[in-house]
């Protein structure tokens, strides 16, 4: 399609990114050790001779930087591509190292990343059992579910850390230990949670956990999967012998090298940049909830991603206001299904019970470090501006009233 | 600025054009589900046999508001036969194309125009359907089938 620019309005030069969860920017800590690494050692880790000695040592050095910032020993840190392969390692690689022994069951959540429901898909054409966890209104997993839905041929758990879209932190530590109390590997998806809250392994009692380096202001196209010593999902990639014969391909080294300075860093300032965030999180979800009428967040308030809101507005659909903060200058993301290729709302507030005419009005802004008090309060200024005057245009928005008032009874009861 | 729409689809969005209600509408019609996330509710105003206004107000995403805008454009003024013969096809080009995925609010504009024409002949006393044609009322994605031009 020809003319995508300039369409008779003057777009905004400021860019306010508050869309972190989708990805982070780059800091300049892990982006210069990127560009060291691209023009520095331009061995293959796995040569034998000097060059390729300095490429093992950057790999070296990031595993034991990512080791630390989750508790774990650098022999227990495997890279990989991406967040998306560390899940689809743990949920497949388990299900078959497990189909050994006849355990062909898996448990899992209803609001799982999509790497992980579609891993749990394949695995069901493949004549596994699945159970999906329901959720609770407030986006947690119960305990008691998945004390219930373990039986004796149950192969893993997977349960993810922090929901990507309404930033619920899972009490991790309880379902791990339901899982073990029963002999089961028990993996969690931390993608959205390292970097951005303390996660430690040994605390956690976690046997697989994955995690990517773009969410915490790495680069992109690199991810790891930590496996508890002792726990081995099957290879999903079978070649040459790299990450302890585990992962083969030869390694992204400036990748990697970006990932452990990058998590290094977040680990570093972790304190500082939650208490920064809640702030703005708080900021942003008090003023909403009391300046524009019928707003209601998603997700329970606690224990909650610093970084996190996420905000329904009856009456409108989420793609409207997304093109309009675009217009502002301002990146977040929707959970309409308008905005996706498929047209299917998200699962995520389904399985919380969000009806589907209030799910296609939701938007989910998420904050980083580098982001200010001033973003956050321009945020609610265009909000409070576009909201009224795209709800005027909309049939929806006395029906929409409606709906929202009978759920929130629903909820009050 | 990028976009994944046209630049035409997006000042229709930034600023559309007869948006509003109509308390003495000759003819009001709806179509869409809110499930689907796509709602256009359309008023005529008709003296004579010519559109002489035309109001809409919708709920939907970015291309639901520019098709609505572009089809309330393409019919004001025009007699009621002429707004009959009005295509999804005609509000795309209008629009210098839509996006794939977004087709169906095209239809959906098309068919909130033939069924507030609908809802004018039968004030008038006069079947609709063998003038008008079957209304979708619901835009049939949801159901798993597809929008064409």
């Amino acid at each position: 399609m020809e003319n995508r620019s300039n369409g008779g309005f003057q777009p905004s030069e400021k860019i306010v990114y508050l869309d972190n969860a989708a990805t982070t920017p780059c800091a300049p800590e892990a982006l210069a050790v990127v560009v060291e690494a691209l023009s520095g050692a331009c061995g293959n880790p796995s040569s034998h001779y000097s060059i390729g000695y300095e490429a093992k040592e950057i790999l070296d050095r990031a595993r034991a930087q990512v080791a630390a910032a989750i508790h774990a020993s650098p022999a227990e840190i495997f890279f990989t591509g991406c967040g998306s392969e560390a899940d689809n390692w743990a949920v497949k690689g388990s299900a078959l190292t497990k189909a050994r022994q006849n355990k062909r069951h898996l448990i899992t959540s209803a609001f799982e990343h999509h790497a992980v429901l579609h891993s749990m898909r394949a695995l069901e054409r493949m004549g596994f059992e699945v159970t999906y966890l329901p959720v609770s209104p407030e986006g947690y997993v119960r305990p008691e579910d998945l004390e219930a839905a373990i039986r004796p041929d149950t192969a893993l758990v997977s349960i993810m850390m922090a929901n990507n879209e309404i930033g619920t932190i899972q009490p991790i530590k309880e379902l791990a230990e339901i899982a073990h109390k029963h002999g089961v590997w028990f993996h969690t998806d931390a993608v959205q949670a390292v970097g951005a809250i303390p996660v430690d392994v040994q605390e956690l009692g976690v046997d697989l956990l994955s995690m990517s380096a773009h969410k915490f202001n790495g680069p992109k196209g690199v991810g790891a999967l930590y496996c508890r010593k002792g726990v081995w999902p099957q290879n999903l990639i079978d070649g040459g012998g790299q990450e302890s014969r585990h992962r083969a391909g030869t390694e992204n080294v400036a990748g990697i090298a970006g990932m452990g300075a990058a998590l290094e860093l977040a680990v570093s300032h972790l304190e500082e940049r939650m208490a920064h965030e809640t702030q703005l999180r708080d900021y942003v979800i008090d003023r909403v909830l009391s300046s524009i009428p019928e707003a209601r967040l998603n997700g329970g308030r606690a224990p909650r991603l610093p970084g996190n809101v996420n905000l329904s507005f009856p009456g409108l659909e989420g793609e409207t206001i997304l093109l309009d903060l675009d217009m502002h200058g301002i990146c977040a993301s929707t959970g309409s299904a308008c905005n996706s290729d498929s047209l299917d709302p998200s699962h995520v507030l389904q399985s919380i019970g969000v009806p589907e005419e209030i799910g296609h009005g939701s938007m989910r802004f998420t904050f980083g470090p580098q982001n200010t008090m001033e973003e956050a309060k321009y945020l609610c200024d265009v909000l409070e501006e576009v909201i009224p005057r795209r709800r005027a245009m909309s049939c929806m928005w006395l029906q929409g009233q409606n709906t929202a008032r009978q759920f929130s009874r629903k909820g009050e009861k | 600025m990028a976009s994944m729409y046209s630049a035409k689809v997006m000042e229709h969005f930034a600023n559309p054009h007869n948006v509003g209600e109509m308390p003495d509408a000759d003819g009001i019609g709806e179509v869409g589900n809110p499930k689907c996330g796509d709602i256009m509710r359309m008023y005529l105003k008709i003296r004579n046999n010519v559109i002489e206004d035309v109001k809409f107000l919708t709920f939907g995403c970015g291309a639901a508001i520019a098709t609505s805008s572009m089809a309330t454009d393409l019919i004001k003024g025009k007699t009621v036969e002429e707004a009959l013969k009005l295509t999804n096809k005609a509000v795309v080009e209008a629009l210098d194309g839509l996006p794939p995925v977004k087709v169906h609010c095209s239809v959906l504009a098309e068919q909130a125009v033939k069924a507030a024409l609908a809802d004018y002949y039968r004030r008038q006393g006069v079947d609709p359907e063998p003038i008008v044609g079957k209304i979708e009322e619901d835009c049939d994605h949801c159901d798993g089938g597809s929008c064409e031009l």
